[in-house]
């Protein structure tokens, strides 16, 4: 039994933020939600919680229809971006709070929020007051506080966002680990594509509203279907085609659109002989030890992965592996 | 919705509403109808004509603008002292200087003739009593702390670049102050002002007391007309002259405190230590205005015989002809007085903090305005209205002892709501989300949320309208009284009024009681606030 929603829509003040929504969880199963601010992630992620009203479309636990059932009714956890700590209770009164809520005795409490703290990492915290934690501190005290009730679902809204990049991708690491531990339904709202194929079984992409592909990682990288998901999930070489399907890197489609390139596919060999696909390197950047290299391909940007090292003006030869033309609807 | 959250609702709004309705609106809507009626309008629009009439108009707003420059002047170097300078004791500067805005009006008035008798200027060529200077000096010492704190947090916040940008461009720290400071500083002088000039215009026991019979303001006019003589018809007209013009001057004070609330960010940096100079000078300046009044006080209250001793606090507990009980008896009376009103204050203003906060925005404004009306309107207003009102069934309340109590709590309301509602509304409302995401019912919300977080504010209030009761004298000397429930500010004024040196001992001693009493209150539990999360300046 798990999360359906059945034609979600929701607007504010006559605009539509969520438009016709249909989203299935597995039992335990890790779905993020992908998309750039603004595209209604975080309404959805409040109207599955019963903060938001939908004017249209269901919400259902298994046959149980959650949409008219009260926020603190649902059993569905969530857990915010800015933490939203309840500054008036140490780090067990907030841990607690959904236990004690929920009439839970005293001593079993302590007992669970113990528990809950070992969990994430913050043994012995309990009795610090809530503005003395650091960022990632207070991020691990807001999960074991939405963990501590074992919610039947729970819902994190960009929980690694106001974090800096080191802390956020050692988290990740470790909340990934930790929620399939767990085998915890998990709905995760991000922006940021590395999170999400660092956290997903499935990654479902959205954009003004609609959920416009939902995959596992590995069907959506392959394959993203539209210039928004390619984007959305970091793909950089995207291709506008002629009439006839020809651009500056030779004939790629039937028609005219988009195409992507991955960049995965892409093989960067020194020294071009003549007739192949020659870029000239504008600019480089090493990441992870890899040289990531900015080309210009007859004038078309690419960007293009390599093991070497290069100089600007530098040329280069290109070749496209199978698989590397993917074609983009609109 | 369940029956038990509708009836809640229905309280939150029909309690206050009900409240202020019965001894706030009823009074003043009585004042208008009789005063705006065919008898009372002939009385009213014949008072034009009387030289009398343009006197005390006259004298009323004169004294009010020149009361109100001089609180200016007086306090805006030390609101540059708290504003951009740091020094040892500043928060024991910014505590006392603004405990002479909550002493009782009889108090500061009690000081004053302190001072004029200790420095012999009861006659002769340098006399004080009964003269203008001793009122707009009483009126100073008052709503200094008005401006040090309005202008002095705005200024604290003020982008201080500006200033150095000029610096750097030639200008003098006299010529940067007027030519870049000083019009930044116009929103929150504005603001200050006006709310010093309501306060002086609706002056009531310092102009009583200092005045004399011959410096006569609108205020003490109705009081006369209504206590004194028993001419409650031509109190009424004056009453809503006085009506009128303080109507006006709040909406006023609400337009440019609104424009004083433009949203600015602080720019951090490092706050530069006080010039010895600045320090001496403000010190020196304000402690002769705030500190000397006090001060002699306390040494009168303790001179007796020639020398010093408690005499003076001993005999407060005798009985005297003058009162019909002791002061200590009097004292009593204010303290239950206060505390009762205090609970009514902290239910009525608990109750309309969270319709403002929480309500449909029509209830929502309406609460907020409202119930800030008995704060705005005078003493007159208050205890004229409540005078001529509720004198006849089903509300006669002239012999309850409710009617006092109920008075004082439609101005402590204001107080509370001052520090509670700016707290819930800084309650991040992901807090009650996150809350109900973890199970608890929006009642429950409000008692884990809700409720804890305002819990400070709410003490903070209680403890300013706890200060306000305990010193209220406008309105209480209008109310219809019960000899044995006489007040402690009542009690002072009668000592006060009344010549020969043993009374004036005992009212100096009860006058220091009542002002230890007032400050405590407030300086306790506004420090405890402080620790906390409550918002709001009053």
């Amino acid at each position: 039994m798990s999360l359906r929603v059945e034609g979600l829509t929701l607007s504010f003040d006559g605009v539509p933020v969520l438009d016709g929504i249909d989203l299935e969880l597995a039992a335990g199963e890790v779905v993020v939600l992908l998309g750039p601010s603004g595209c209604g992630k975080s309404t959805l992620l409040r109207a599955i919680a019963g903060l938001e009203r939908p004017s249209e479309g269901q919400v259902w636990w298994g046959d149980e229809d959650l949409t008219v059932v009260a926020t603190h009714q649902r059993g569905i956890g969530l857990m915010f971006q800015d933490h939203a700590l309840f500054p008036h209770r140490d780090v067990a009164g907030n841990v607690e709070f959904g236990l004690r809520v929920a009439g839970m005795p005293a001593d079993q409490r302590t007992h669970r929020v113990r528990q809950t703290l070992d969990l994430v990492g913050l043994p012995g915290f309990g009795d610090r007051r809530v503005d003395t934690l650091s960022g990632g501190e207070a991020q691990r005290v807001a999960l074991a506080r939405s963990l501590a009730t074992g919610p039947r679902l729970l819902m994190l809204d960009e929980p690694l966002g106001s974090l800096d990049r080191a802390l956020r991708e050692r988290l990740t690491a470790e909340l990934g680990e930790l929620l399939r531990r767990l085998g915890q339904a998990v709905v995760h709202v991000t922006h940021d594509h590395d999170e999400a194929f660092a956290l997903a079984d499935r990654i479902a992409v959205m954009g003004g509203g609609r959920l416009v592909r939902v995959g596992t990682p590995a069907e959506l990288w392959a394959d993203p279907r539209s210039v928004h998901a390619a984007r959305c999930l970091g793909h950089e070489n995207l291709v506008d085609l002629d009439g006839d399907g020809g651009c500056p890197l030779g004939r790629l489609g039937d028609g005219p659109g988009t195409v992507l390139i991955r960049g995965d596919r892409l093989i960067v060999r020194p020294e071009p002989p003549a007739g192949g696909l020659v870029g000239e390197v504008r600019r480089t950047s090493i990441r992870g030890g890899r040289t990531l290299l900015d080309l210009d391909v007859a004038g078309v940007a690419i960007r293009a992965w390599w093991d070497g090292t290069a100089t600007i003006g530098d040329r280069v030869e290109l070749v496209l592996a199978d698989g590397a033309i993917v074609p983009l609807a609109g | 919705m369940g029956t038990a959250r509708w009836v809640a609702r229905v309280l939150c709004v029909v309690v206050p509403a009900a409240f202020l309705g019965v001894f706030f609106l009823y009074p003043v809507g009585t004042i208008l109808v009789r005063g705006l009626g065919a008898d009372g309008l002939d009385r009213l629009l014949g008072l034009p004509g009387r030289a009398s009439f343009r006197g005390v108009v006259w004298f009323t707003v004169w004294q009010a603008t020149v009361s109100t420059l001089l609180t200016v002047v007086v306090a805006l170097p030390g609101a540059h002292l708290l504003a951009r300078r740091r020094f040892r004791g500043r928060a024991l500067f910014r505590a006392a200087t603004t405990v002479p805005f909550v002493l009782p009006t009889v108090v500061v008035g009690g000081a004053f003739l302190a001072l004029f008798d200790r420095f012999d200027l009861v006659d002769g060529p340098l006399r004080a009593t009964r003269t203008v200077w001793a009122i707009l000096a009483a009126h100073v010492f008052f709503n200094v702390a008005v401006v040090l704190r309005t202008v002095g947090s705005f200024w604290e916040g003020l982008d201080h670049r500006p200033e150095e940008q000029a610096r750097v461009l030639g200008a003098t720290p006299w010529q940067a102050f007027r030519w870049v400071t000083l019009p930044r500083l116009w929103p929150s002088i504005a603001a200050a002002s006006s709310i010093v000039f309501l306060f002086c215009f609706t002056s009531f026991g310092v102009i009583l007391i200092l005045g004399g019979p011959t410096r006569a303001t609108l205020e003490t006019e109705v009081w006369r007309h209504a206590v004194f003589r028993g001419d409650l018809a031509s109190a009424t007209a004056l009453a809503v002259v006085q009506f009128v013009a303080v109507l006006a001057m709040v909406v006023v004070v609400n337009r440019l405190q609104r424009r004083r609330a433009v949203g600015q960010r602080p720019v951090r940096r490092k706050v530069p230590r006080a010039g010895a100079r600045l320090l001496v000078g403000n010190l020196g300046l304000l402690g002769a205005v705030l500190g000397l009044p006090v001060a002699v006080l306390v040494e009168r209250s303790l001179a007796a015989d020639g020398g010093w001793s408690l005499r003076n606090y001993a005999a407060l507990a005798d009985r005297i002809n003058l009162l019909p009980v002791s002061a200590v008896g009097a004292l009593r009376n204010s303290l239950l007085f206060a505390i009762v009103a205090t609970g009514l204050a902290v239910v009525v203003g608990g109750l309309a903090s969270l319709v403002v906060v929480h309500g449909r925005q029509a209830a929502s404004r309406a609460f907020d305005l409202g119930m800030m009306l008995p704060l705005g309107a005078s003493a007159v207003t208050l205890g004229f209205g409540m005078l001529i009102a509720l004198d006849e069934p089903p509300l006669d309340l002239r012999s309850s002892r409710w009617l006092v109590p109920v008075a004082h709590a439609l101005v402590g309301v204001p107080f509370v709501m001052r520090t509670v509602v700016p707290t819930l509304r800084s309650i991040d409302r992901r807090l009650r989300e996150a809350a109900a995401t973890l199970g608890a019912s929006p009642a429950r919300v409000r008692r884990e949320v809700d409720l804890p977080i305002a819990a400070r504010a709410l003490a903070v209030g209680a403890g300013f309208s706890f200060a306000v009761s305990l010193g209220e004298f406008g309105a209480t000397s209008f109310l219809p009284r019960n000899p044995d429930r006489l007040t402690a500010p009542l009690a002072l004024f009668r000592l006060l009024g009344t010549p020969g040196e043993t009374l004036r001992g005992q009212a100096m001693a009860l006058a220091v009681v009542l002002m230890v009493l007032t400050a405590a209150s407030v300086l306790a539990i506004e420090g405890w606030g402080r620790r906390g999360s409550v918002r709001g300046d009053l």
